[in-house]
């Protein structure tokens, strides 16, 4: 998407309508792939993420064995359809990047230590994209690693904040993503209050950064609820 | 007089929800990272950790609180082998002095010819495959685990056998505990209704044979998915007395 001349606020409303901290409508659900030991799909708006896990399971080769504990591997990739664009299929420089963000911010909720050389798999692939994929994607990792049962410190809820026109906004979607002075991806473990994944593109001041801070913060303990909701609701359905 | 042993003894702290239980919660779902409660001296069970004295649940399940201990017993999740754990495994490779036996688990295990065979076996002089071959099942004990996780079986064991023909049916492993019972009050009663012989392999894996099959697999697929229930033991009991529809069975499958 190239850059706009557009103004991004009119009447002190976003493009979309929205207010500055307002997020995009966020569906969740999990359980969505019969042969994945754990999945769950998540919305925030148009950008859509379906994340599928597996394992703990033998690790091959072997030499990648850890005796000490178990690993995670994390694969986030874009489906070509997902962007206006086609994106090129297979890796390349920006998701071997995600992938290794969006695994350092999983790993550090994870108790593998009880699965020594195996190694649980984490498959993202972005469905639709309109911004804020990444965190949309750790939304979802995190439903499906908790629905497979793998033991963890908490789930991990990510959103991205930022700042256009001059006004700090929160959820950021595809134009706003693009033009932005400056956006902010963050992640934390919501119970625990620990940021496990905090990357910034553009220019902020110290103030201006603090501040969106505790917006992501204030919106990461919104997704949190419907994360939890999520989850309950899935099994109680199972127990009738 | 001491107590005989059976094989079902360990199941009589497992079981999940039969109405003796004291629990503060009954069936609260719990989500990893949720607060559960203070330690207040209590022992700490399975998927839960501790933080400063406060008890968080590790894994998505179900909160068992009681007076001495506090438990979450988790939805889903692979089988860990733990020792004296009875599972049903099946003979994978047939090495030089023991097999390797898959007990669906992420780890294999490994079965010894000393603790497989009763009678002494020259394995310079003969091959050991006439005893168990590739793709043999065995009824059989988890005799060692070390801290990383090298798996040993044992088949000196009360209970422990090659198993003949039958059936195969994989569970989840978080439900055997239900599908057994109270010391085996569950499993036993559906094998006094059907006449079937069933191995319960608490890595998940069942293994049947008798006229009534298909009885016992939709006894135990209805357990798996109703686990939570009180008095499903009385549920599967008129379960099995009607009249047993195979079509039907598959009917309730597909609708799921």
């Amino acid at each position: 998407m190239a850059k706009t001349d557009e103004k991004l606020i009119v009447n002190g409303k976003r493009l979309d309508g929205r207010a500055f901290d307002e997020m995009r409508p966020i569906e969740m659900e999990t359980s969505i792939i019969g042969r994945a030991d754990g999945s769950a799909r998540v919305a925030f708006g148009k950008t859509e993420a379906m994340a599928s896990t597996y394992g703990p399971r033998k690790l091959y080769p072997r030499f990648l064995q850890e005796s000490s504990t178990g690993i995670l591997r994390c694969r986030y990739n874009m489906a070509p359809f997902s962007t206006e664009d086609r994106v090129r299929p297979g890796r390349n420089r920006r998701s071997i990047e995600l992938s290794k963000v969006i695994r350092l911010a999983l790993e550090s909720s994870t108790f593998l230590d009880d699965f020594p050389k195996t190694v649980v798999d984490v498959f993202i692939e972005i469905t639709q994209a309109d911004g804020s994929t990444r965190v949309t994607g750790i939304n979802a990792a995190s439903l499906a690693l908790a629905s497979s049962g793998v033991p963890m410190r908490d789930l991990i809820t990510a959103c991205s904040v930022g700042k256009i026109d001059g006004k700090l906004v929160s959820d950021l979607n595809g134009i706003e993503d693009n033009n932005s002075e400056a956006d902010v991806a963050f992640a934390m473990l919501p119970t625990k209050e620990i940021i496990t994944l905090l990357q910034m593109d553009g220019i902020l001041t110290k103030d201006e950064l603090f501040s969106l801070l505790e917006n992501a913060r204030e919106n990461c303990k919104k997704i949190y609820e419907t994360q939890r909701k999520v989850l309950k609701e899935r099994y109680k359905r199972e127990l009738k | 007089m001491k107590k005989k042993e059976t094989e079902y003894d360990e199941y009589i702290e497992m079981d999940e929800t039969d109405s003796d239980k004291k629990e503060i919660n009954p069936r609260e779902i719990a989500v990893p990272g949720e607060f559960i409660d203070e330690k207040k001296g209590r022992k700490l069970g399975v998927g839960v950790y501790a933080e400063d004295d406060k008890i968080f649940a590790k894994v998505l399940g179900i909160a068992f609180i009681e007076t001495n201990e506090i438990n979450i017993i988790p939805m889903s999740g692979v089988y860990i082998p733990r020792i004296n754990d009875r599972v049903v495994g099946i003979i994978e490779e047939v090495q030089i002095s023991g097999w390797l036996v898959n007990v669906n688990s992420p780890y294999i295990s490994y079965l010894p010819v000393s603790d497989g065979v009763d009678e002494f076996v020259d394995t310079n002089r003969m091959d050991i495959s006439r005893f168990f071959d590739v793709g043999d099942v065995i009824y059989c004990k988890v005799s060692k685990v070390t801290r990383d996780k090298t798996v040993r079986v044992s088949m000196r064991s009360l209970g422990a056998r090659k198993l003949y023909g039958g059936t195969m049916l994989k569970v989840k492993p978080t439900k055997v505990p239900r599908i057994i019972g109270k010391g085996g009050s569950m499993i036993n009663m559906i094998k006094n209704k059907t006449g079937c012989s069933i191995y319960v392999g608490k890595n998940g894996v069942i293994w049947i044979r008798g006229d009534q099959k298909d009885k016992v697999i939709e006894a135990i697929l209805t357990i798996e998915r109703e686990s939570h229930i009180v008095g499903l033991t009385d549920k599967i009991e008129k379960l099995l007395s009607e009249k047993v529809n195979i079509e039907s069975v598959g009917e309730k499958s597909k609708k799921k």
